[in-house]
């Protein structure tokens, strides 16, 4: 096993190999579960948060923050 | 306008923001009309007019570098620096390596294409510039990779959001492009030149795998990063769906870095790297419409809005591109076709489509949005955005319809052969057929720099009204306080 990965040629399927496994886990976590699919889909909003009354207020706090940290 | 914007501008760092996106415009009227002028060259070789530093050879290299560096560089900046802050709801980390990164920007820029002028050129494609400058990008992007980073770490939201995902995709990749592309010993400290590390048909494959990633990341995954921003917020509604954002974002994450080799069909290349790199062409086919798609029906159940907004006409119109030159690429690279296409002027048509279409059309339509919000005001003239869209979309049209004619007509006509075995053609025929094709895309060019004009007078008009209504309203303010004291 650890001859076969010392073979540069065997880098190619072995990268094929670990990029699919990761893609299709990415694809079940994605859109596997009602529970998960509501709280990805929440995020969409995230751009328009910054838009609500109290945001400002938030963000603010964070820039008072920066700059007592100097 | 509203106090909320006011207090925007404190406590958001929208200073650096509006630096870039001003520079952005300047470096793209230079980069268009320098593009337009060596497409008029091609058609009227008398306007080189025997100055060595305006010829098509060392313009081209200052062209493209300042409609991608300078141009969608500084788009990319701008945006990533405003999108990072505002979906994260936190100030820009470091606002001095910020402003090194613009400073350090803008003087590559200039030393790479006053140097191309010149004569002095590292002779990569989208690479040309030498050793010093190569550096002097390391530096600037690595400083460019700790203030996103920072920022994203003082985030006042648990999640990152998936712009912000492409974005630092796009800052990841291309200095991993970049430093592995310009490996290289220099000649001495004092030389502009230098030895590459790579050799051969090895310095080939590094090429394109540099060049096609530089498409794939720089002028891709960064712009969808401000399409998954600007889009959402142009339309007033969220993206369509985010769990495709994200199959989106890591099936063009996996793929892109195989397919450089589709450059390289029928040469030295072994037949097995050039087919393994159409195989994955194909396959980007399918994350790169749904991006297309979940981009478009983002407008879902608001398509009135194609009537009534400009921007979102820009917008829209982007992404319809995009699926365009998305669907057109994986095409041309399938050796068949490529046999066909490649070293013709169909390729150049292919690359503006995206270029022209795709990424100048969503950053003008992102600026126009952007803008107006940076300066806390109101776009001077909403009948000039249209004036601009019509300009470009026309000017797009002109460009990409005269390029397959003169492409697909000049690969006919180099592989054409007689009943006895000989070429049916000269090369100089060839070169005959193009001229009225070559002169419609110089035309369509100059639509194009006519719009990006006219965006420029729009947005100086827009500022200075921006600052007139800031000073009459610093005016009324001390009346008022001075009413108050007496």
């Amino acid at each position: 096993m650890f001859e076969w990965l010392s073979h540069m040629e065997n880098t190619k399927p072995l990268a094929l190999v670990i990029f699919f496994v990761t893609f299709v886990g990415i694809l079940l976590y994605v859109f596997s579960g009602r529970k998960r699919a509501e709280r990805l889909e929440s995020y969409k909003n995230i751009p328009f948060l910054d838009d609500e009354e109290g945001a400002s207020d938030r963000a603010g706090k964070v820039a008072d923050k920066d700059q007592d940290n100097g | 306008m509203a106090q909320g914007a006011v207090a925007a501008d404190t406590q958001y760092d929208y200073d650096i923001v509006k630096k870039f996106a001003i520079m952005a415009l300047v470096w793209g009227v230079l980069g268009m009309t320098a593009g337009t002028y060596i497409a008029s060259e091609l058609a009227f070789p008398f306007l080189n007019f025997d100055i060595a530093q305006i010829t098509f050879g060392r313009l081209r290299p200052g062209h493209t570098t300042m409609v991608i560096f300078g141009f969608g560089g500084n788009a990319l900046f701008a945006t990533s620096y405003y999108v990072v802050q505002r979906t994260c709801q936190a100030r820009l980390w470091g606002s001095g390596l910020a402003n090194f990164t613009f400073w350090g920007w803008q003087a590559a820029l200039v030393i790479g294409v006053l140097g191309y002028m010149n004569g002095i050129t590292d002779g990569k494609e989208y690479a040309e510039f030498p050793w010093y400058v190569d550096i002097l990008i390391t530096l600037v992007w690595v400083a460019y990779f700790v203030v996103y980073v920072q920022t994203l770490r003082r985030r006042s939201q648990p999640h990152i959001y998936v712009a912000n995902w492409f974005y630092l995709a796009f800052i990841l990749a291309t200095a991993i492009l970049h430093i592995f592309r310009n490996l290289a010993v220099p000649v001495g400290l004092f030389h502009p030149e230098s030895y590459s590390l790579y050799a051969g048909v090895q310095d080939a494959m590094v090429q394109w795998w540099y060049g096609h990633n530089a498409v794939g990341f720089f002028l891709t995954a960064a712009f969808l990063g401000m399409m998954y921003y600007f889009v959402p917020k142009q339309a007033g509604r969220p993206i369509y769906s985010y769990r495709l954002s994200i199959i989106h974002f890591w099936a063009l994450s996996f793929m892109y870095m195989w397919v450089g080799g589709h450059h390289l069909h029928w040469t030295a290349l072994p037949d097995w790297t050039s087919s393994l790199a159409a195989a994955f062409s194909i396959l980007l086919l399918m994350p790169s419409w749904g991006g297309m798609i979940n981009g478009i029906m983002t407008l879902s159940g608001a398509w009135e809005k194609l009537r009534t907004d400009p921007i979102m006409l820009f917008l829209i119109t982007a992404l319809s591109f995009y699926g365009m030159s998305t669907f057109e690429g994986p095409m041309m690279s399938l050796k068949s076709v490529n046999a066909l296409s490649h070293y013709t002027d169909w390729t150049v048509g292919h690359v503006h489509s995206g270029a022209l279409g795709w990424v100048a059309m969503i950053t003008f339509g992102s600026f126009y949005h952007l803008i107006p919000r940076l300066w806390e005001t109101r776009l001077w003239s909403t009948r000039l955005v249209y004036v601009h869209f019509w300009l470009a979309t026309i000017g797009i049209v002109l460009y990409i319809a005269a390029m397959w004619v003169s492409g697909i007509g000049q690969g006919l006509m180099l592989r054409a052969f007689d009943d006895y075995g000989n070429l049916a053609y000269t090369f100089i025929e060839s070169v005959q057929f193009m001229h009225w094709p070559l002169v419609v895309r110089a035309l369509g060019g100059a639509f194009f720099v006519s719009g990006i004009l006219l965006m420029c007078f729009n947005v100086y008009m827009t500022v200075r009204t921006a600052k007139q209504e800031q000073a009459a309203l610093e005016g009324k303010i001390a009346a008022k306080v001075a009413q108050a004291g007496a």
